[in-house]
């Protein structure tokens, strides 16, 4: 990461004019609708077509934007240097609006950061902020990727012929096995001897580990393999050598596999992002929490690939059309693959807050979160 | 043993393991062992790695040639090595330090130069199928073997014949020794280890090819997650040996499918522990094996470990 030291200075000049503006407004609110500078910290590069990139590319909404500034950090760890770049953002280049794009950030570094600098608004991308519970300065926002997955796994279920899709998973967070089991659902939803295979690679972005999990799920029968890893580049590259079907994760991988790709799970953050832009233009304050699934038009869809055949076409486009009409796409009861029952009502709506802690995988996923 | 067994998955998986994941080890643990024995560490060959991966990967996608590639990552190491060497000549240089410093330029430079390269998908280098003899997809899939990690094994072969029974190797050996011996006998010791330090920047540029331009091969700035740094201690582990570099690097690279492979067959508690299993294997026989007094007396006399 480099700064140009020129700027640097020049910018701690114009940095005590930006503090003093933003004090007048209230925590967590940004009066200002002119020099708002914002920060965003990546966890990986920006050109990593997986979660980083989605992110890079949607900052646009927000760059066209006038009177605001983008600072970017790339590559900063899950660990206290993010605190440190938040606060030299802060500090140094004088951002007033914090967006911290990767999940380990939250706690304790940016509810931390949140708490020493009350008039700076932090924004993280996943749904853990609680009201009360964590500093007002501080919120989330997040798209429910979950049924992007879905769509995918229901294009999945009608591809298959083995029976068994393969998940190279990163780590057994909430928003992961969420992912992880609302593919296997799509699948039942449409074949009901659809079982998923998930390995776990332990962290965001292991490369030679997730060729290794994807040939071993390859091993193991499967013969759809998706993921959930900050850059799916490996693994669909890995299915596509391997002659079988992929499923994409979080920006578009269509060109990786011009033969084996079906659809891909995305996020649309520009949605989010314009949300953001448009307060900060109107001066008013950016909400604490912006959410939103097929129904916002927050999540899509990679358009389908050569892997993707009609009757996979036609479910996956009748299950994007119940989403966007916010039907519930979840029945119960649900049991995980130990057999205890862990979502016991009948029907659970798309956005119900029980599901985002989800901590369990369901019947039909081979595998263990420990 | 039938084939579709659990067992037999998990084995399979494991040789492959050590074809797919072993070679850039054994390229990196081979030329640190050539640096090594002419009495210099060069720890900055992580930066090597990571450069080779990026430069092979980008001569690979503008040329059309992943062979090229492959030349070019070597080059490329070779010049950060010799960089090394020339700046360990300078008097009251510590080698580990300069080492250090590379490997963070080595990552910084190819990171900065690498960046329009993470996009676009460059031409990888061909395997040749082994298993064809056979008809269980697994076995097929795990004897796919790269002519690289062929070269290095051969290579392995090679250096244990040539360090023993060369004149070159004689001249190696007795530089790393001992410096006044070498002196004595009349060869540069800076120009002994400027060629060894090379050397061993070009096998381990050719690692880093490897990993660009065949497993996993694709570019990105996660692509090395320490392979560079695990196979110098590799090579500490191997007692500065090449048979046992390679056979350090075969066993690293089987140990390092095995948490995967594992988890496909329905073992899937406890994965964290499985993952790190080649960490704790290598610690493990570091204790063993460097802490006897066989290791001391295989260690090069001018190392600045042992000095």
């Amino acid at each position: 990461m480099t700064f140009d030291l020129l700027s640097r200075r020049s910018l701690l000049k114009g940095t005590a004019a930006g503090i003093g503006a933003a004090s007048f407004g209230f925590p967590g609110m940004l009066r200002a609708a002119t020099n708002v500078t914002i920060g965003i910290v990546y966890v990986g590069p920006k050109d990593d077509f997986g979660w980083n990139q989605a992110h890079a590319v949607s900052i646009g909404a927000l760059k066209a934007t006038p009177g605001v500034k983008i600072i970017e950090e790339e590559n900063v760890p899950e660990t206290a240097a993010v605190a440190k770049s938040m606060e030299s953002m802060i500090n140094l280049e004088g951002a007033n609006l914090i967006l911290a794009t990767s999940f380990g950030y939250f706690n304790p570094f940016m509810v931390d950061v949140a708490k020493k600098y009350p008039k700076v608004t932090l924004r993280h991308a996943a749904p853990l902020w609680e009201k009360g519970k964590h500093p007002d300065n501080a919120g989330s926002y997040f798209g429910y990727l979950d049924q992007a997955h879905y769509v995918n796994g229901v294009a999945a279920g009608l591809s298959t012929k083995s029976n068994k899709i393969g998940f190279v998973a990163a780590k057994p967070i909430s928003s992961v096995l969420r992912n992880i089991n609302s593919v296997l659902w799509g699948a039942r939803s449409v074949n009901p001897n659809a079982t998923l295979q998930v390995i776990f690679t332990g962290d965001w972005a292991l490369p030679v580990r997730e060729a290794e999990a994807a040939n071993a799920l390859i091993g193991a029968g499967c013969d759809i393999l998706t993921c959930h890893v900050d850059s799916p580049k490996v693994v669909i590259e890995t299915a596509e050598r391997r002659g079988i079907k992929s499923l994409g994760h979080n920006a578009s991988q269509a060109s990786l596999a011009p033969k084996g790709f079906i659809t891909g799970a995305e996020y649309k953050w520009e949605t989010i992002y314009k949300i953001f832009a448009d307060a900060i233009a109107k001066g008013q304050p950016v909400p604490n929490v912006v959410f939103g699934g097929y129904d916002k038009d927050m999540v899509r869809n990679t358009a389908f690939g050569a892997g993707a055949e009609e009757p996979a076409r036609k479910a996956a486009m009748a299950a994007m059309a119940d989403l966007k009409a916010n039907k519930p796409i979840l029945k119960g009861p649900v049991k995980d693959n130990k057999g205890n029952v862990v979502l016991p009502n009948a029907s659970y709506d798309n956005f119900d807050r029980v599901l985002d802690g989800m901590n369990f995988l369901a019947e039909g996923v081979v595998g263990s979160i420990t | 043993m039938e084939p579709g067994s659990a067992f037999f998955m998990v084995l399979m998986a494991m040789i492959g393991g050590a074809i797919r994941v072993s070679t850039p080890f054994l390229f990196v643990a081979l030329g640190e062992m050539i640096t090594e024995r002419a009495g210099r560490i060069n720890l900055g060959l992580e930066g090597t790695l990571v450069l080779g991966a990026m430069s092979g990967y980008a001569t690979s996608y503008q040329t059309g040639s992943p062979w090229l590639g492959v030349l070019v990552a070597g080059l490329a190491g070779c010049c950060m090595g010799m960089l090394h060497a020339t700046i360990c000549r300078l008097p009251k240089v510590n080698d580990i330090a300069v080492g250090i410093a590379l490997m963070l330029f080595g990552t910084g430079i190819a990171f900065f130069f690498g960046k329009p390269y993470i996009q676009p998908s460059a031409p990888r280098l061909p395997s040749i199928p082994l298993g064809g003899w056979s008809d269980n997809p697994q076995v097929v899939e795990a004897l796919k073997i790269n002519p690289l990690f062929i070269i290095g094994i051969a290579l392995a072969f090679f250096l244990a014949w040539a360090l023993k029974n060369t004149r070159a190797g004689l001249i190696l050996r007795v530089t790393g020794d001992s410096e006044v011996a070498a002196r004595a006998l009349g060869h540069s010791v800076a120009l002994v280890r400027l060629a060894a330090t090379g050397f061993g920047g070009f096998l381990a540029g050719i690692g880093g090819a490897f990993l660009s331009l065949y497993y996993p091969g694709s570019w990105n700035e996660g692509l090395s997650s320490g392979q560079g740094l695990m196979a110098v201690a590799l090579v500490i582990f191997a007692r500065w040996h090449p048979i046992r570099c390679m056979l350090a690097a075969l066993l690293f690279g089987a140990a390092g499918a095995l948490g995967p492979a594992l988890q496909s067959i329905g073992i899937t508690q406890g994965y964290y522990f499985f993952n790190a299993a080649p960490y704790i294997l290598t610690l493990f026989l570091m204790i063993g094996s460097a802490g006897s007094k066989k290791a001391l007396r295989d260690a090069p006399g001018e190392l600045s470990l042992t000095r």
